[in-house]
């Protein structure tokens, strides 16, 4: 069409022609492309399964489920071997435990402070100082608890405590990769819990103000019970990165596979066992090699569950409030 | 929906009225101040950890912030004149591996799901879905599957940096989806309107419209996704960033490799005090990276941020 | 400009001289001359019937107004006509619409191409974030039309709309520099820019202050010579002002779920709606009792 036509022009009806002038090949490989990309991702979850299937398989082919499901020893590298995979789930269960003695109220707190307290001002810079906490190094963790807080907790170990309790810990203990792993986890619950307490509607807030109730009334008797489905949601996410943590672990808890609750004890965990045991290179075909394969299965579908949950108790706050 | 929605106001007024009449309020000046102190003591702990973590290594690392650190290659003999120029090497691989892999893969899902997805199909809720877990899936996880998938099974890599670039790649995957499709949703609804009631196809609004709008949210996600993977241990442990490496990476698909983070590990694991104040030097290397990157991060946002 | 006269496919002569326009409304044809029509037009947001049965023809070189109380479905039934309802994944449309006797809904219509000749302005001025000139340069270029010099189009488009002597010394300047009546100018710059045959506009003025509405009132009677305009409007005094004909629709609730759905009460001349209403419904709305 040239500039001089006026426009006018264009609805002569014989010059109408409303069917695709081309049939735009190009546009329709390029959603193609892009549907394949988000399809990837699937095919990481479904290799991920693949990957651990069948060594897992091999593995009990080897050793009987009830060998593995029990708590008597675990020394899967010895002669003879022992695969009770117990020992190193409790190890696991005994840090995530001490993690979220101190994540939970700490990262609930936090969110409560960030979303009821917090001045727009304040705000603004506490979410980036969060961000990146969560962003540290889990092996800058692992070198803090090392050289930092266990050199702290030998030293000022309530020795007056009864019993085994009161034995100052190693250089190694659950206590003091539980403390650090439950600060690094302070950021991912308070910003979930966050989330699902912004996402109350400002009119609940303002009724409950409106009948003269303070400040932390508000927040604890009306925020956070409505929040309830996201703070549990961040708190399950807390405990699956807890159970899935292994820089923090492998360095400072040690590698003991002791039954144990106490915190004073060096304990071996699911990741750190995994790590431990493939770093360098590990003989394919070598019990060792599927007993980190079963291992790595227990985790995977522990975790997986968890964040199953996790992401059913936002959607309900999201369907609530949305 | 509503329903319950009209349940927890009840429920709170209810409850909020109890503690009016049953005079629970009068001692609630103090009550509320206690309480308020022990919220910012939360989030305090978290901030004063940060800085010690950042402090203790500083002090500790101090020592040997020097040029040895980046000249020389590790080594066990010379403890107080070891670097780790091949663990630089090795990350800096690493990360460029990373993004050239993981951009493109990242920003077209997002596309796809945030512009093109029908979400009430039973595949694109699976993907999303999918993409949710796994980003909270352990990354040593990664490690398993890039063992068994990309060193050795199908893709057969070997040791090689490629193969720590790809598994790290998997780990950030659902990170870079999430923030692009974020960037993607903030450019208002209206521009895509006006783009294509001009005759303008789906795909030539996005590439001309949308997507130049949110590159720096993009750019924003990929470097906080970089800055994720540039400190992730765990899986290249597994796939072998060796620990002990004196020579930089040959290339992407040769020759064995170590990086800063598998460094720093080795290092900390060690007794001898020598080590543990390289590894402490590693750390401040690594966070000083961090802290430029996320800073980086945070300028793009606050300088490019529309408000529509 | 536009005295070249075809026939129109449906066999209605237009055979109006070029000096029509010039006193529009005292030479207007009692029936439209068909660029377009809807046929028995249903539009439904899933289970929401939110327009029922309309049947319109809009006139060529003619401005139509659309107007009625809020949720009557105007805005609906605008966005049918060059398909934008496509991009709301649940709407459903029944019926057709014709433009010059072919359904815009049809099985082989590609709705890129109903786009290019049926232009939209929106309520809200959304220019891109891109200077003046791009935006002007944008749609030409997009789809591929054929310009032999992008500068002397963008000068011409910005004329059209009576934006040029505003602007011709920032055009690398971003569209948001401009103020809010400026950037709805800039936007119908942008949509005449490449060459449609209607322009539709979805209560252009209703962001802006009376200055800037009075300036794109005059610029829609001065584009009325070129173009077909279907205007929404809830101003009433605006549909009075400028249009040659208004349609005017209503809400009626359902009586089991209540939701409204949208219907077409009246359509006529403005002079008759205005003056002397067929409908009491309009008759309401006009003298203000109700809406």
């Amino acid at each position: 069409m040239s500039t001089a036509a006026p426009p006018t022009d264009r609805t002569r009806p014989d010059q109408i022609d409303l069917t695709a002038s081309s049939p735009r090949w190009g546009e329709k490989a390029i959603v193609g492309w892009l549907f394949l990309c988000a399809a990837f991702s699937v095919l990481v979850t479904v290799g991920i399964v693949f990957a651990l299937v069948e060594p897992t398989l091999e593995f009990f082919s080897r050793v009987s489920l009830g060998e593995f499901f029990s708590f008597d020893e675990w020394a899967p590298t010895f002669q003879p071997p022992a695969f009770g995979v117990g020992r190193i789930v409790a190890g696991t269960l005994n840090v995530t435990f001490y993690a979220l003695l101190i994540a939970l109220p700490a990262g609930l707190g936090a969110a409560i402070y960030l979303s009821e307290y917090a001045s727009p001002r304040a705000k603004r810079i506490l979410k980036p100082v969060l961000e990146v906490l969560e962003g540290v190094p889990t092996v800058a963790y692992g070198f803090f608890a090392l050289t930092f807080i266990t050199p702290i907790i030998r030293e000022l170990w309530p020795t007056f405590l009864p019993g085994a309790l009161g034995d100052p810990p190693g250089i190694f203990s659950a206590a003091s990769a539980g403390l650090v792993m439950g600060i690094m986890i302070i950021p991912t619950v308070a910003s979930v819990s966050q989330d699902a307490m912004s996402a109350v509607p400002a009119s609940l807030r303002e009724a409950a103000y409106g009948i003269g109730s303070t400040r932390m009334q508000v927040a604890t008797k009306v925020v956070v019970p409505a929040a309830l489905s996201g703070i549990v949601a961040s708190f399950i996410l807390g405990i699956s990165r807890a159970v899935g943590e292994t820089m923090i672990v492998l360095i400072a808890a040690g590698a003991t596979p002791n039954l144990t609750l106490l915190p004073n004890e060096s304990v071996l965990t699911m990741t750190a066992f995994i790590a431990q045991a493939s770093t360098g290179d590990i003989a394919t075909g070598t019990i060792t090699y599927y007993t980190v394969f079963a291992v790595g299965s227990l985790l995977f579908v522990s975790t997986l569950v968890l964040n199953m949950i996790s992401i059913a108790l936002v959607r309900r706050y999201r369907e609530a409030y949305e | 929906m509503t329903s319950r929605r009209n349940q927890i106001a009840t429920q709170a007024a209810r409850d909020v009225t109890l503690a009016q009449l049953d005079g629970s309020n009068r001692g609630g000046q103090w009550k509320g101040a206690v309480f308020k102190a022990v919220l910012v003591l939360c989030i305090t702990v978290a901030i004063v950890t940060l800085v010690a973590v950042v402090l203790q290594a500083f002090f500790t690392g101090l020592p040997r912030l020097d040029m040895n650190l980046i000249r020389n290659m590790p080594s066990s003999i010379d403890r107080s004149t070891s670097g780790m120029q091949s663990a630089i090497w090795g990350t800096v691989r690493l990360m460029v591996g990373v993004a050239v892999t993981v951009v493109p893969l990242g920003v077209s899902a997002a596309i796809y799901l945030e512009e093109f997805a029908d979400r009430t199909k039973w595949y694109v809720r699976l993907i999303e879905l999918n993409i949710q877990n796994l980003a909270a899936v352990p990354s040593i996880v990664f490690g398993i599957l890039g063992l068994a998938f990309i060193v050795r099974g199908p893709l057969d890599l070997g040791f090689v940096v490629y193969a720590g670039s790809l598994t790290l790649s998997l780990l950030v995957l659902p990170t870079i989806i999430l923030t692009t499709r974020e960037a993607i949703r903030s450019v208002p609804g209206s521009i895509r309107e006006a783009s294509m009631a001009l005759g303008a196809t789906k795909w030539k609004t996005i590439w001309k419209q949308v997507l130049p709008s949110s590159v720096p949210g993009i750019m924003t996600g990929t470097i906080l996704a970089l800055s994720r993977a540039i400190g992730e241990t765990a899986p290249l442990l597994l796939v072998g960033a060796t620990v002990f490496v004196t020579y930089n990476p040959d290339g992407f698909f040769e020759g064995a490799f170590t990086s800063l983070p598998t460094q720093i590990f080795a290092w900390a694991t060690r007794p001898q005090e020598e080590f543990r104040i390289l590894a402490a030097a590693g750390i401040i290397v690594l966070m000083g990276v961090l802290i430029v990157m996320n800073s980086l991060a945070i300028w793009i946002r606050n300088k490019f941020t529309r408000t529509w | 400009m536009s005295a070249v006269t075809t026939p129109d496919p449906q066999g209605d002569i237009v055979s109006t001289p070029s000096t029509t326009h010039a006193d529009p409304r005292s030479g207007l044809p009692d029936a439209p001359s068909g660029v377009m029509e809807t046929v028995g037009l249903n539009v439904y947001y899933g289970g929401f019937h939110a327009v029922h049965d309309v049947d319109l023809a809009f006139g060529r070189n003619e401005i139509t107004a659309l107007i009625g109380p809020s949720g009557c479905g105007k805005s609906t039934v605008l966005r049918c006509l060059n398909r934008m309802n496509d991009l709301i994944p649940a709407a459903r449309v029944e019926g057709s619409v014709n433009y010059h006797g072919i359904d815009i809904y049809g099985p082989k219509v590609d709705p890129i191409e109903v786009r290019r000749r049926i232009g939209m302005v929106f309520q809200k001025p959304n220019p891109f974030p891109k200077s003046i000139y791009d935006n002007i340069a944008y749609g030409p270029r997009v789809i591929g039309m054929q310009v032999d010099n992008m500068d002397d189009h963008v000068e011409r488009c910005l004329r059209q709309a009576a934006l040029w002597d505003e602007v011709k010394d920032k055009l690398k300047e971003s569209g948001y520099s401009l103020s809010g009546g400026q950037q709805q100018r800039l936007c119908i710059a942008r949509t005449i820019a490449t060459a449609p045959d209607v322009i539709l506009m979805d209560e252009p003025c209703s962001a802006l202050d009376p200055i800037a509405t009075s300036a794109i009132e005059d610029l829609m009677t001065d584009l009325r010579e070129d173009y077909t305009i279907i205007i929404v409007t809830h101003n009433m005094q605006q549909a009075a002002r400028v249009s040659d004909r208004t349609a005017f629709f209503t809400a009626r609730p359902d009586e089991t779920t209540g939701n409204r759905t949208g219907l077409l009460v009246e359509y006529d001349k403005t002079s008759q709606i205005f003056e002397n209403p067929r409908d009491q419904r309009t008759e309401d709305y006009i003298s203000g009792r109700f809406g």
